[in-house]
């Protein structure tokens, strides 16, 4: 019963003659013209409420220009001496690129047996290029997955990097080891272009 | 207290014919002039008066720098330095407006302790209440933002912080920042965002201020004694001279403390790193929030799980939405509840070493025993958190079917002539 027939029915007696005929038409469970117009005016009126509120939330989304600059960059790895690592920026935020020593790996891989909070191996957070894992280069978001904040590089009880903010401890592979951080460090989408150059994004 | 008899009479022709087309002079008249308060408030009830105060000084100050200020990340932090050096008075204005915020949140603590002391929040004020609750939300958001808009270290990283607490929402959350930031990072749209809405939601705050006031105007004020008025003649006093005299001469005490700030240590409740242009590759060493969000910082700190340090972190301001209804006990004021008392001043003491917790490095020692640390700052914090969240959930609900309260006075007016042999 539409509530509009309620408040009729439930006010004053001078209103009963207005209300009786609507009401005995919904009693007998006969939809009369009047509800039909009441539900088609109220689902058109939700359907026009959704279609203006959809521009004003979706305008808060990456704009064109915002999603433009984040197009892909190359990046070239022949500086970067072993056991080293650069930080370079991409779409605002930085990305950490480690070039890993042989000892560092096999202690990466050691790990992978321990007890991970976010379990991964150490050969899938590594990418190959020609059929060969390119396994001492790791690219990884540098932002801390507990809040974001950038870790230091080489710190930590891992030797890989330690967040000051909150304490998180990740190893050389990036992986959270200790602390609030609920993931590894997120990789970016890379490819190698050859074996000392890669493309993020 | 109940809706009074307006007593408003309009004098001249004017006032009359004002009157019969929109009574404004006479809701004035009634609200700020005849409106009877209980003869027996303290000091502590000067604060909804300074609070308003504040509010105002805040918008003017804002309204002000906006004038000078260019909200972009290549402009922000040169154009708070050139409002700092180039604008006449540009760094009273700033000053005032930086510091404005933090006498703000000294008076909306104290606001809020008084009514959580002397149980302002019980029947019939509970909406009253939660809408104090909702001012302070507001309040907490707009500060939150405005701290981002000079574009320091600070601010940007406050803000990614901030910002990154919802990604802690299951499946959505990591969509729902990329939408609060616009972009992959906070960056240019977030700034401006931010801006907008730091410049809008005072004027949500003061529509809510009216409401809050309405309430407060419905039900009327709360009092030391916590005895609801019973013969106006007897309990009230008319609002103006007597409120009126005493809010004004509570704000001039207030405003010389806010003035000592702005003229003498203008810098001393910010943070250096604040004076270094955000650098979204470096993150400072030790990022703390403001002064006023330490101890809810230091309930998300203490959490070791991201999810849950963020739901225990809103929890714990959501929390306050349902004191009416926690708190068990019949007796308002706390001044008749001598177990009440206690655990009352222990919570204050447990938001303050939250607040202090919040402050430090996590993993800095509190307590050492032969050069081994057995507490650290996030044990610490886990304590007090537990205790914190005890108040509300065992404490309140518990203490009003155990204690035993002092006899009641008869009326506000008894209360008065009591105590005041005594002064």
């Amino acid at each position: 019963m539409a509530r509009w027939e309620f408040r009729i029915r439930r006010g004053k007696k001078r209103k009963r003659d207005v209300a009786d005929h609507s009401t005995n038409a919904m009693q007998s469970g006969d939809p009369n013209r009047r509800d039909f117009l009441l539900l088609a005016t109220g689902a058109a009126g939700v359907v026009a409420a959704g279609g203006v509120a959809w521009p004003l939330i979706s305008q808060m989304s990456p704009d064109a220009s915002t999603i433009a600059a984040g197009a892909p960059v190359e990046v070239d790895l022949a500086p970067i001496g072993e056991g080293k690592a650069i930080t370079l920026k991409w779409r605002g935020k930085p990305i950490f690129v480690r070039h890993r020593t042989a000892k560092e790996i096999e202690d990466a891989r050691k790990d992978d047996s321990a007890a991970l909070p976010d379990k991964q191996a150490d050969a899938a957070r590594v990418r190959a290029f020609e059929g060969k894992a390119q396994d001492k280069w790791i690219v990884v978001y540098g932002n801390c997955t507990h809040l974001g904040c950038v870790p230091v590089g080489f710190s930590g009880e891992y030797n890989g990097w330690y967040c000051p903010c909150h304490g998180s401890h990740y190893d050389n592979s990036g992986r959270i080891r200790k602390g609030p951080a609920p993931r590894n460090l997120d990789i970016p989408e890379f490819a190698f272009l050859s074996a000392s150059k890669i493309r993020i994004g | 207290m109940g809706e009074h008899h307006s007593t408003y009479v309009p004098n001249t022709g004017i006032e009359r014919w004002i009157d019969a087309r929109l009574p404004i002079v006479r809701l004035m008249h009634d609200s700020a002039v005849s409106y009877p308060v209980p003869r027996n408030l303290n000091y502590f009830w000067t604060f909804g008066g300074i609070l308003m105060f504040m509010l105002v000084s805040q918008i003017i100050t804002g309204i002000v720098l906006v004038m000078h200020y260019t909200p972009h990340v290549d402009y922000a932090f040169s154009s708070v330095e050139h409002i700092m050096r180039d604008v006449n008075y540009g760094w009273l204005m700033r000053y005032a407006h930086a510091n404005g915020a933090s006498m703000f949140f000294i008076a909306v603590y104290i606001h809020i302790f008084r009514g959580m002391y002397y149980g302002s929040y019980k029947a019939p004020r509970e909406l009253l209440w939660i809408l104090g609750v909702v001012i302070f939300l507001l309040m907490m958001a707009t500060a939150f933002m405005g701290y981002v808009l000079p574009w320091g270290q600070m601010s940007f990283w406050g803000a990614t912080v901030i910002t990154n607490l919802f990604s802690a929402i299951p499946v959505v959350g990591e969509a729902i920042v990329t939408w609060l930031w616009g972009g992959y990072s906070v960056d240019n749209p977030t700034l401006n965002r931010f801006f907008s809405l730091h410049y809008l939601l005072p004027f949500m705050i003061f529509g809510v201020v009216i409401l809050h006031v309405w309430a407060l105007h419905h039900v009327g004020q709360n009092n030391p004694s916590g005895v609801e008025v019973k013969n106006y003649k007897k309990d009230t006093v008319p609002f103006t001279p007597f409120a009126t005299v005493k809010d004004a001469f509570a704000l001039v005490c207030f405003l010389m403390v806010f003035a000592w700030f702005v003229f003498f240590h203008p810098n001393f409740l910010g943070h250096a790193d604040n004076y270094i242009p955000a650098d979204p590759l470096k993150t400072p060493a030790h990022i703390v929030p403001e002064w006023y969000f330490l101890p809810f910082y230091g309930i998300l700190r203490a959490i070791p799980d991201k999810l849950g340090g963020v739901v225990a972190m809103f929890a714990s301001i959501a929390i306050l939405a349902f004191l009416p209804w926690l708190d068990t006990s019949k007796v308002k004021s706390g001044a008749y509840r001598p177990a009440f008392k206690i655990f009352f001043w222990v919570f204050v003491l447990v938001a303050i070493l939250l607040g202090y917790t919040g402050s430090q490095p996590t993993d800095q020692a509190v307590l050492t025993l032969g050069g081994r640390t057995i507490l650290d700052m996030v044990g610490f914090a886990q304590i007090l958190t537990v205790m914190y969240f005890a108040y509300f959930v065992v404490v309140l609900p518990l203490l009003g079917l155990f204690e035993k309260p002092k006899p009641l006075p008869a009326s506000i007016a008894d209360s008065v002539l009591a105590s005041g042999h005594a002064h």
